[in-house]
Order: C-alpha cells, then sequence, then structure tokens
C-alpha cells in the first residue's frame, strides 16, 4: 500500500478484524518521531499534561539527538492504569512527521497497534497487523497558519488534534495543558487550540477507528505534581539556601540552572531591599565553575554548581583540593552517556565510580542518588546542610533521564530541618576559646571548626591551602601530620556515612533473589519485579539513596541466595563498590547492568534476571 | 621594617608588625619578597583591616607569597592558575572583603589565561598581582609565556616564541586599571598598590619580579640589571587618600589628577611619554610600541572607574552573602504550595 491511499481504500477485511477487538482503556505507549527543533517539544508535552490531567497515571520520554535543528527525535509517552512510568521497549501508537524514519518507525509498530503519518510521506505500508491513519498535516496547517515559519510548528498540533479525537482526550485537558505549557498566555494557546481543533474535527470526519486504544478519565493523579528532575533539584536548593550558583552550560543539565534562574528572583529577592539574597554566574568553563564554588564556600556562601560528566572530569582538581582544604560544595552531576560527547543526550549512570572518587591521591565524597523528582528536591536542600556539615564537597548523582524528563509525583515535603551551617566560629567564639586549630577534631567526629573571611578577632584567621598542613593550618610536610590529617578525614568519613539517606529495603517473604538498584533504574526496576512475581519469581528489592554504603545493604544481600545489580552503565559500577563494601558476599552479587542509552525497561531487567536463575525467557 | 615604624599606629590604631607574615622560604632576593613588604607597607599605611583581607593565590612561587604577609588576613593557595576563579566566588560570596590576589606568569600567563581574562571582564573587585619573572621556578627553570624572544635560559636554551603581555591581555578584557612596575622599584609597587586598593574593580599589576637563581643573568629582561637600567617610568605619581587633603603643587598642565571609586585621589605627572592613562587606545598603543622596541616601560598604564563591579552588576546589598540571615535564605512552606500548584 502506499501511503498516499484513502482511509477508506484501506479499510480491508483485516481492518473490521481489527476494529472487532475489545478496548485497551489507559495502558499504552506512544511513540512521535519528528525532527528536532520542529517545535514538537509544546505537542508532545502537551499531550502527556493533558493525560495526566485527566487522572491517568503518564511518563514522557524524549529520545532526542544532539543537534539544534533538523535530527530525528523521538519522544514517548506512556499511559499506565497501573501507575508504571518506566519506558517501554515498543509502542503501539506511533505518530511520524519525519520522512526520514518513516521506514524505521512503521515496522516498530507493536502488532495490534496503529501507525499514523503525514500523508505526504512516501512509505510502503504491507502490515495487516495494525491500523493506518494518514493525515494531511501540511494541508491542515497551512489552511490555519499563514506564516510559513509558524507552519511546522502549529504542524505539530495536528497529530495532537488527531490523537485526542481517536484516543478520546479531552479537549479542555489538552487546553489546560497549553495553558500550563504557556503560562497563562492566552495568544499562543488561542493560536494552537485552532489548529487542534481543526485537525480534531478532520479526525472525526474522515477516520475510520479501527484500534483498540482509549482514554478514560482516572483520579490515580490526584493531588500529584508533574516536573522534571532538574526543576525539581534546583527548587531543592533554593528551599536549602542556596546564595552562589556557578555554572556553564551542558547537557543535560543545563535545566538546573534555568531552573535557578527562573525562579530564585521570584523566589529569593529580599522584600525589604528588593535585591537578591542569591548570585548566579555563568562560568567561563567546568574548572571555574567549580572554582568559583570553592572559593565561594570557603567564604560561607551556600555554593553549588551543576554539569555532567565531562564538566565533572574538568572539576576533578577543584574537587581534590576542596576535600583535602575541607570547603563545602555542592556539585550536581545529570549523567549522560559517554566520554567527551558520547551520546550526549542520552542517559546513563556512568559516573558512578569517578564520582565517588574523584581527586587526586586518596578522596572519597558523599553522593546522593535521588531515584525521583522527589528525592531531587529533598537531596537539593539537604545537600548544603550536609556540606557545609562536614566542610566538603557534597554531590547528587541524577542523570539525563530524571533530570530532563516529566515526572509525576507527589507534591514536594517542606524542610523538616532547619538550615544548618556547620561548625562555624564567631568573633566570640574565637575570643573565649583564645584562638582554634582549623584542622583539630575536637568533637571526635573529624570535623573540624572554621571562621568565616571577614571574623573580627585577630585570632580569627587561618591559611587554607592544598599543601599538607597539620592541625592549625600551617604548611608541613612532616609525615606524621600528613597521616593524622587523612586519619581525621576517615574519621569524617565515617561521619558521612551515619549521615547520608538509608537505602529503601523491601524484603518479600520467601525471597530468595534480591534486586539492588539506585537512580531513574527504580521505575523499571518495580516494574520488572512485578512481571516477575507474575512469573512466580519472587524478588526483595534494595534502592540504593546515597554513597557511602553502610549495614543495611550488607543485611540485604545477606539476606538473598543472589542480588542483582540493576544499573545503567558498561561497567557494572554499583556492583563494584558494593564488592568492596561487602567482600564477603561478593559472589552473591550480580551484574544486571546494561548501557545504550536508553531509560531501562522492565522486560530488559526482568529477562536478565530469569536469565541469570536459568529461568527461559 | 623600620624601627620607627613598628612602633608608629596606622589610622585604624595597628603597628606595621601587625601586618606581617611568615617568613619567607624564597631564595635570598627574591624580587616575591620585596613585593610582599611593599603590600605590608601599602595595606599598614591605608589603615586596612587585616581580617578584611582575603589574599589568594594560585601554584608556583609567587603563589607562596600570601604566606609571608598579613598573617591576620585569610589566605588560600588554590590551584595552579586557578585563583582569579576562588577569589571571584570569594568576594561574590562577601563583597565587602578585600581581596589581593597574588599569581605568577605561568599561572596568570599559560594555564590560567582564560580564567584570568574572565575574571578581569567580570570585574570582580580586587587587586591582582602578576609577579613576573619569565621563568618557572619551583619546577627549575622553563621559560614562562611572558619570556621575550631571544632570551636564553641555561636548560631551556633560547626562546623563540612571543611573550604574551599580561597588561595588553588585561586591556582587552576591559579592565579599569593596569600597571606595569618593577620589584626594584618599591616607591613605585607600593602607590600602585594604594591606589589599586582604592579601584572599584579588578586592578592588574603586572610587576617584573627576578628570579634570582634562575632568570637574573645579565641578558635577562626579567633581571635586576636590566630592570635598573631600563625601566622607563611613564609616569610619576601620588596618591592621595580620600581624607586627605591634596597638597602636592604642580606646573599647571603637568598634572592629571583621577578620583577613583573610594574618593581618594592620584596625582599622574606625566613625563616623556606624554602618555594619558584613562585613554585605553593610547595605552594599547603604548604597549605595542614597547613592544616593538622591547622597551620596558612602567607605570599607571590605564586608568577607569565607569565599569560596574561583578558585585554591582549582580546587585548584592550591605549584607554579603555570606552573612545573609537564615530566615532569608529559605522562602516559605506556603511559597511552596504555590510552586507546587503550579505543577499541577
Amino acid at each position: 500500500m502506499i501511503a498516499s491511499a484513502r482511509p477508506d481504500q484501506q479499510a480491508g477485511l483485516h481492518e473490521e478484524a481489527l476494529a472487532s477487538r475489545p478496548p485497551v482503556i489507559n495502558d499504552f505507549s506512544i511513540s512521535v518521531a519528528t525532527k528536532n527543533g520542529s517545535g514538537s517539544q509544546t505537542a508532545n508535552t502537551t499531550l502527556l499534561r493533558a493525560l495526566f490531567k485527566m487522572g491517568i497515571p503518564v511518563s514522557g520520554k524524549n529520545l532526542f539527538p544532539s543537534n539544534i535543528q533538523g535530527m530525528p527525535t523521538w519522544y514517548t509517552i506512556r499511559a499506565s492504569k497501573d501507575g508504571f512510568v518506566a519506558r517501554r521497549p515498543h509502542a503501539e501508537i506511533v505518530v511520524t512527521l519525519n520522512p526520514a524514519t518513516a521506514i524505521e518507525d512503521y515496522q516498530s509498530v507493536q502488532p495490534g497497534g496503529f501507525f499514523m503519518y503525514a500523508d505526504d510521506i512516501k512509505v510502503q505500508l504491507n502490515r495487516s497487523d495494525i491500523s493506518h491513519y494518514p493525515i494531511p498535516v501540511k494541508r491542515l496547517a497551512t489552511e490555519n497558519e499563514k506564516e510559513p515559519k509558524l507552519r511546522t510548528y502549529v504542524a505539530n498540533m495536528v497529530y495532537v488534534g488527531a490523537l485526542a479525537q481517536l484516543l478520546g482526550i479531552d479537549l479542555a485537558d489538552i487546553e489546560s495543558a497549553l495553558l500550563f505549557h504557556f503560562k497563562g498566555k492566552r495568544k499562543p494557546v488561542d493560536s494552537n487550540m485552532k489548529v487542534v481543533r481543526l485537525a480534531h474535527q478532520w479526525a472525526a470526519d474522515n477516520l475510520i477507528k479501527t484500534d483498540p486504544f482509549r482514554v478514560e478519565k482516572m483520579n490515580a493523579t490526584d493531588g500529584l505534581i508533574m516536573i522534571d528532575g532538574n526543576t525539581a533539584g534546583a527548587l531543592g536548593a533554593i528551599y536549602g539556601g542556596v546564595t552562589f550558583a556557578a555554572w556553564y552550560p551542558i547537557t543535560p543539565a543545563t535545566g538546573v540552572a534555568d531552573a535557578l534562574n527562573y525562579f530564585l528572583p521570584k523566589l529569593r529577592t529580599d522584600p525589604d531591599t528588593g535585591l537578591p539574597t542569591y548570585a548566579i554566574v555563568q562560568a567561563e568553563d567546568e574548572l571555574a565553575a567549580l572554582g568559583m564554588v570553592v572559593g565561594a564556600g570557603w567564604a560561607g556562601a551556600r555554593a553549588m554548581t551543576s554539569t555532567s560528566g565531562p564538566g565533572i572530569s574538568l572539576m576533578t582538581e577543584f574537587t581534590g583540593l576542596a576535600y583535602f582544604a575541607e570547603t563545602p560544595a555542592v556539585i550536581w552531576d545529570v549523567q549522560r552517556m559517554g566520554p567527551s560527547t558520547g551520546m550526549p543526550t542520552r542517559v546513563s549512570q556512568g559516573d558512578v565510580l569517578k564520582v565517588y572518587f574523584l581527586g587526586h591521591g586518596d578522596a572519597k565524597h558523599p553522593c546522593y542518588l535521588p531515584g525521583n523528582v522527589k528525592e531531587c528536591f529533598e537531596f537539593g536542600w539537604r545537600a548544603f546542610d550536609l556540606a557545609e556539615h562536614l566542610q566538603t564537597p557534597v554531590f547528587v548523582l541524577s542523570d539525563l533521564d530524571l533530570g530532563m524528563n516529566q515526572w509525576m509525583s507527589e507534591p514536594f515535603e517542606y524542610p523538616d530541618q532547619p538550615i544548618e551551617r556547620g561548625k562555624v566560629l564567631t568573633a566570640e567564639d574565637v575570643k573565649r576559646l583564645g584562638g582554634f586549630a582549623r584542622y583539630r577534631d575536637v568533637d571526635g567526629d573529624g570535623i573540624g571548626y572554621r571562621t568565616l573571611p571577614g571574623t573580627d578577632h585577630p585570632l580569627a584567621a587561618y591559611f587554607t591551602r592544598g599543601t599538607g598542613h597539620n592541625e592549625r593550618a600551617h604548611l608541613s610536610e612532616r609525615p606524621e601530620d600528613w597521616e593524622n590529617n587523612m586519619a581525621r578525614l576517615g574519621r569524617k568519613f565515617e561521619t558521612a556515612r551515619k549521615l547520608m539517606p538509608k537505602p529503601i529495603a523491601e524484603y518479600v517473604e520467601g525471597a530468595e533473589i534480591g534486586v539492588i538498584s539506585y537512580g531513574s533504574a527504580d521505575p523499571a526496576v518495580e516494574e520488572a519485579r512485578a512481571l516477575l512475581a507474575r512469573a512466580g519469581i519472587k524478588t526483595s528489592y534494595l534502592r540504593l539513596r546515597a554513597l557511602p554504603l553502610e549495614q543495611t545493604t550488607t543485611d540485604f544481600i545477606a539476606a538473598h541466595r543472589r542480588c542483582y545489580v540493576v544499573e545503567l552503565n558498561t561497567d557494572a559500577q554499583m556492583l563494584q563498590l558494593l564488592r568492596l563494601h561487602a567482600p564477603e558476599f561478593a559472589t552473591r552479587l550480580a551484574a544486571a547492568n546494561h548501557s545504550d542509552g536508553l531509560p531501562l525497561t522492565a522486560e530488559w531487567i526482568s529477562a536478565a534476571i530469569r536469565s541469570g536463575e536459568g529461568a527461559a525467557i | 621594617m623600620g624601627t620607627a615604624s613598628l612602633q608608629k599606629a596606622n589610622v585604624i590604631g595597628l603597628q606595621k608588625v601587625d601586618y606581617k607574615g611568615n617568613d619567607s622560604t624564597l631564595c635570598a632576593g627574591c624580587g616575591h619578597d620585596s613585593i610582599a613588604s611593599q603590600i605590608i607597607t601599602a595595606c599598614y599605611e591605608m589603615g586596612v583591616k587585616p581580617e578584611n583581607v582575603i589574599k589568594l593565590s594560585g601554584i608556583g612561587c609567587s603563589s607562596k607569597s600570601p604566606a609571608y604577609f598579613m598573617n591576620r588576613a585569610w589566605g588560600f593557595n588554590t590551584l595552579h592558575g586557578r585563583m582569579a576563579a576562588v577569589a571571584t566566588g570569594a568576594l561574590t560570596a562577601n563583597h565587602k572583603l578585600i581581596g589581593i590576589g597574588v599569581s605568577g606568569d605561568g599561572d596568570t600567563g599559560s594555564i590560567g589565561l582564560g580564567n584570568f581574562k574572565h575574571m578581569v571582564r567580570r570585574n570582580v573587585r580586587m587587586v591582582y598581582i602578576i609577579e613576573n619573572n619569565g621563568v618557572y621556578g619551583l619546577t627549575k627553570g622553563q621559560f614562562s609565556a611572558t619570556a621575550d624572544v631571544g632570551q636564553e635560559l641555561k636548560h631551556a636554551g633560547k626562546n623563540e616564541l612571543p611573550p604574551i603581555d599580561l597588561c595588553m591581555e588585561a586591556l582587552l578584557a576591559e579592565c579599569g586599571f593596569v600597571a606595569r612596575s618593577f620589584a626594584g622599584d618599591p616607591r613605585q609597587v607600593v602607590t600602585l598598590l594604594k591606589a589599586a586598593l582604592s579601584h572599584r574593580g579588578t586592578a592588574v599589576l603586572d610587576i617584573i619580579s627576578p628570579c634570582v637563581t634562575f632568570n637574573n643573568h645579565d641578558d635577562s629582561t626579567k633581571s635586576y640589571m636590566w630592570g635598573k637600567a631600563n625601566d622607563d617610568r611613564i609616569n610619576d605619581f601620588t596618591y592621595v587618600p580620600h581624607e586627605e587633603e591634596i597638597t602636592v603643587e604642580y606646573e599647571e598642565g603637568e598634572i592629571k589628577e583621577v578620583t577613583l571609586h573610594d574618593g581618594s585621589h592620584i596625582l599622574l605627572k606625566k613625563l616623556d611619554s606624554k602618555h594619558d592613562p584613562t585613554d585605553r587606545a593610547a595605552a594599547i598603543r603604548l604597549l605595542e610600541e614597547a613592544r616593538e622596541k622591547q622597551h620596558f616601560i612602567t607605570g599607571l598604564l590605564y586608568v577607569d572607574n565607569r565599569r560596574q563591579s561583578l558585585s554591582e552588576h549582580l546587585r548584592l546589598g550591605d549584607t554579603p552573602l555570606a552573612l545573609m540571615p537564615l530566615e532569608r535564605l529559605r522562602p516559605s512552606r506556603e511559597s511552596l504550595d504555590k510552586v507546587l500548584e503550579s505543577m499541577t
């Protein structure tokens, strides 16, 4: 069949058979193929949020190229009445506006699904197991929009309108999603809605629905919010009292700085003076970004930066210095795939080992591992308290999937702890004590007392350096001073171990198999466990939420015959840390790592575990 | 330090001894030590409160200097070439602090050139001193990027590459205070330091500071001998603190008065070069001519108070970010509810 064929010419016997199937309600995936830079993001996030507003659990994932305009990009939306939000390997509903990928897109439609396509795309339509819906995208867009430049943009709204008609998405929900997207601005909402309505009407008049997919309103998203992890993290930082942020543009971390720039003026302008209670500096590179953060933290700001793998590499030297000089810093690593440019717009959890030991010589760092946007917010504010408490760099390891995609979430909880500034001596303290030794372990927790520059006492100052130093911060190359200092840093790390959020362990009675995972892998793990349970394989689950590891994890491993470590990298990095942490159980730990640039799927995880257990896949 | 100055208290009641640092571990006669003692003199004479000072450096011989002045100030010996970034952060966290940065030609001219220029471009308020000796001393005598063409070193041989002129780099990044001096001319160094401390933004002082161990032979353009014989001062000037009256008398037309940001003045007496230090293009031309003729010119090359400093650009108020009261740092519970409501 040729794509220019009219739908009534296509409707043969097989389509009648397709049409007679029972409806599938609120349980499908949509994949939309477009060219990047064509404005399809608005259309896709509108569909996503409209479903969310209908009360249907949804997730959206943008699989995009590192390019400004013209390369293939896909957006997947999953609606799941059961609340599963992981990526699925295939979509039942495939929409394509991109001739370059049309053949591939067509072949990817799940049997029983449907293919919606711009009717000017020439593609051999030879499948009888799916429905076909050609849409006159160009004509509908042209009719409505006289401005040629805007035509491409509104063209995307054509598939929104057609899908809304086929699936039964309420146009009022589309409109309120558009209002969200355009921040309440009526004019763009109206012009987009015009196209949506036109396409909706066209679909009603011209398409014969032969697929079983429908949406129905639910109440599963009542009280929930939908937000990306980068924005959530930035909000966390704002409520954590960030006063200084320095950053350098890098995908996928830029959203953190964007959200700081957007929300800080609204939330952190001093009501009395009208002046900001923060400063943001776009640095010239990541070296300078962390250098500024270290300087600011040393001088008493609550300072942060956000970056991704290549930026982390450039921050290595400053991280080593900050660890040894003991200055607080909060560093977000929104992980992406590979070295240098690798696959810069694709997800990975590939920085775990590097970040944990980042520096030169001996160094190790507390790392938060947020598994959802709510934890991005929570760890976003906690990281500052921890960094100042420990006087050390603290990392938050997010990733592209968590950071850049939209996630449903319970609303974030307001911080339940007052802001902590750590052990800082005032001029009065210094006077009372008659001086102080910056690096002395007074309290046995490995954490010294510091003063902030400007503290008004002749004995308040101290000298900060990466060079060897003694307790009084004096330069020293004496072996015993070096060893004493490193031993104290070791004690400080033990203090950190106690302060980090514990893993969440879910023991299932009778389960011999444990799954250990972290970060954005969580939704796929949860769904995989459901698949495995259906196949009679019980699994317990430990979701790590921080490094360093601690006893909860050891106990979990000890309680299971085998633990699969599910993660999104090639070298099974967390598995290696777990084996270091619990060497006595090293052989019980098995790798279930995967890294192809895409978010994990439940299907892959369950297959990996079944294969590990010797079961038929 | 003379005995008399040790006893005399300055305007804030401190003696010169209150500005001292540790004993230097640099080579005897190192130009850097001379500069450190001029920093002490300048801060003492100006009545700078040491507790309000942060002294920062990168890595190298020059960067050891902050340990040799003002023990009552906070020091930060950062990374090679990265002092500019650390200073930017620290002086944004607390813009009431007085920043003195000491760097070297390797630190600023090579590894940290990018960060240096961006700090100048942002106009972070601080004095940025380059102790420039044309050689890597700590690593035993490699050429630095400021070494002149044709210079020879014992192990490194002959330098064939053109030098990077850090005053020129600063000017091109729109620095508002650019001066070149010579460690062997303490009077000029101390006067420049005082004016630099009064400047609104980044003040760059490129001070030729001979390395007595690796680059002080008679043919070296970074040696004491050469400096003393060739130092061509473009202007002679006096620094007048804002609280003092201008009493120096000059013939009309011979003097140019520049008011600095804190109300202090510099009175510039033009010498042979007729250089107008408020003319940026003239300063660039002057440096270019000096480069062509291999002339060693010293003095205030350029001064301009008009550009906002970074802290002004960031609209920082009276309370430094570092000392912001906690209740200003966490927005209300209601504000979070409102934000979350907008995400539904």
